[in-house]
């Protein structure tokens, strides 16, 4: 915790003109009532619109999305008792991008205005869930295996639709923002953005650690989980839908950022065993201060151009990954030694 | 605990019938035997049972009350199951499993408790594993596993113990003790067993399946004849009674066996 509060802190302090860090907390205590009162302000205008405008929700955007991202790690690896699944393996993503790509391409849902590619993301996502979620119940049989299936196949079909817009696309420009979008960032947040995404984060992890007893049980397959009292054909459903719901919300707002949910939850589980009581809030607030620091190196390494925050998380944890593999006992979710 | 089984029948898409009109009884504090070849439906008796596989016909009742009416945390407060040892893909220690039982008796947010402590603590106390609460599950040797199963089952404080074939790939030594283990506690238990020594040393009563169907049943040393298993395992045995132990004893032949023995035979007779 006290780690996190120091990488935001320092985290708004760095960027191309350096900020003290009291001055961070003093401009965040003089917006909350009452308790600011007592707050002289002694920073500039232009400080204040660097650090309460622009620094600020872009870093509390990396702690929710980091944070959203290693829950949904964790509970989709007891979904399907699989530790190689990610955020994306049902296909959130896939569909996030269709939207994302016609929205950027094409001036799609231009209705609902500064949140066009939020909308664009969320309604696609959501459209890839409904058709991933009908499938694997087809048949009555609604076991992991379909639901795995049903979002590979689906991925599938809707990664082609997004490559038929691009190469549709009328122009070059948009299809390097498509890239950017696809490899996600963090740039361009706002405090409105940030609202729906950190209730269905905190909503969401407080559902999960409320349930995780059934998620320990999920994880001795579902056979097992079921001689131990959980009803698994709602509680898988539950937590597709919980799952679905907050990849498709933190994609939409800040595309398809790879490896963190994969990454988090096993660092974590080496780090505090599998008991979810104790994975979930750690993986969460390991995976917040990933993010808050990831986000700040693709802000600062090619100054003043901006690397998509996709490429520094799959550069520094793959390696880490591996050396992880190298190191530890840890198995990965593999049968034993 | 009194379990009732009924009239079971299970069948898989639509062709495949796997139990055909099945019906069973354990009584109170009875350890009831299941045995048959591979494939007869010992396992999918139990998963029907322990409502994993819904029949298509019959009923289940524990009590009197029909399994399928409960909800799964209600049936899991009076039911565990051991079952071939679990493969576990994630590490929990020793302790965090045998905690899993306790779930069916928790509520949402609800913490452990000194009770919940106190329960575990002295299931693990009974299967011989008090000492290892830390230990990776991984670490564990098969006979050891088993018996954390055990001692979760027990933390579950259910009246009746189903066991699916517990002591496979088990050495001799924790075969023993896992069924000595089961013996002590005194349960209401019916366990699918593939050894029929083991059987013959546990069992108050057997049921005997083959193809789906309950082809035998009674106690114990009525049911285990060398008869019953020339038909239903194909195999020739002879079936004594121990001096020792006074339970039945059973010595396989195997075809080599039986043509030198005719050997034997007729090199005595000329």
């Amino acid at each position: 915790m006290i780690g996190l509060v120091a990488s935001i802190t320092f985290a708004i302090t760095l960027g191309s003109v350096p900020i003290e860090s009291a001055k961070v907390w003093k401009i965040a205590l003089w917006h909350i009532p009452f308790l600011g009162d007592g707050v002289q302000p002694d920073w500039t205008k232009a400080e204040h619109t660097i650090i309460w405008d622009i620094r600020f929700p872009r870093v509390l955007l990396a702690v929710i999305v980091g944070a959203g991202l290693s829950v949904v790690g964790v509970a989709i690896q007891a979904l399907v008792r699989n530790s190689l699944a990610d955020p994306y393996i049902l296909g959130v993503s896939s569909g996030a991008s269709v939207g994302a790509t016609l929205v950027i391409l094409f001036g799609a849902f231009s209705l609902f205005g500064q949140f066009a590619l939020s909308m664009g993301a969320f309604l696609g996502s959501f459209v890839s869930v409904v058709l991933i979620f009908t499938l694997s119940r087809i048949g009555g049989q609604n076991s992991t295996v379909r639901l795995l299936m049903s979002g590979i196949a689906i991925s599938a079909v809707l990664s082609a639709v997004t490559s038929i817009i691009i190469f549709s696309a009328p122009n070059e420009h948009g299809i390097r923002s498509v890239l950017f979008w696809m490899s996600g960032s963090l740039a361009g947040a706002k405090w409105d953005y940030l609202t729906i995404p950190t209730a269905v984060v905190l909503l969401t992890m407080l559902i999960l650690i409320a349930q995780f007893r059934s998620l320990n049980a999920m994880l001795l397959g579902e056979e097992s989980a079921r001689t131990l009292g959980v009803d698994t054909v709602r509680f898988r459903r539950l937590l597709f839908l919980l799952t679905a719901l907050l990849t498709g919300v933190v994609v939409a707002i800040s595309g398809a950022i790879g490896f963190v949910g994969l990454m988090m939850p096993h660092i974590v589980r080496v780090l505090v065993g599998s008991d979810h009581r104790r994975v979930l809030p750690v993986s969460a607030l390991v995976g917040a201060i990933f993010l808050v620091w990831a986000d700040v190196i693709a802000r600062l390494v090619f100054a003043p151009e901006e690397l998509p925050i996709g490429i520094i998380t799959a550069l520094c944890g793959g390696p880490f990954f591996i050396w992880l593999m190298l190191r530890s006992s840890y198995s990965f979710g593999g049968s034993g030694k | 605990m009194r379990i009732q089984a009924e009239n079971i029948s299970v069948t898989v898409d639509k062709k495949k019938t796997l139990l055909r009109e099945v019906g069973l009884e354990v009584l109170d504090s009875e350890i009831v035997g299941l045995i048959g070849p591979n494939g007869s439906g010992k396992s999918t008796l139990l998963k029907s049972i322990y409502r994993v596989l819904k029949p298509e016909v019959g009923l289940i009742t524990l009590d009197g009350e029909d399994v399928y009416q409960l909800s799964t945390a209600e049936s899991a407060q009076r039911m565990a199951v051991v079952r071939q040892e679990s493969s576990v893909e994630f590490d929990f220690t020793v302790r965090e499993m045998v905690y899993m039982g306790r779930a069916p008796h928790k509520k949402l947010f609800q913490a452990d408790t000194e009770e919940d402590e106190r329960i575990c603590a002295e299931s693990l106390e009974l299967v011989g594993m008090g000492d290892q609460e830390q230990r990776s599950f991984f670490t564990l040797s098969g006979g050891e596993k088993q018996r954390v199963m055990i001692a979760r089952a027990l933390a579950q404080q259910a009246s009746f113990l189903v066991l699916d074939e517990p002591t496979n790939h088990l050495d001799v030594r924790y075969q023993l003790q896992i069924m000595d283990l089961v013996k002590r506690l005194r349960m209401t238990v019916l366990a699918a067993l593939h050894d029929l020594n083991v059987a013959a040393m546990y069992c108050d009563r057997l049921y005997v399946m083959d193809s789906g169907k309950i082809v035998a049943s009674g106690r114990t040393e009525d049911v285990l004849t060398s008869a019953m298993i020339r038909d239903v395992f194909g195999v020739e045995a002879e079936v004594t009674i121990h001096p020792r132990t006074g339970k039945k004893l059973i010595v396989y032949f195997s075809e080599m066996d039986l043509v030198q023995a005719i050997g034997r035979q007729g090199a005595v007779g000329s």
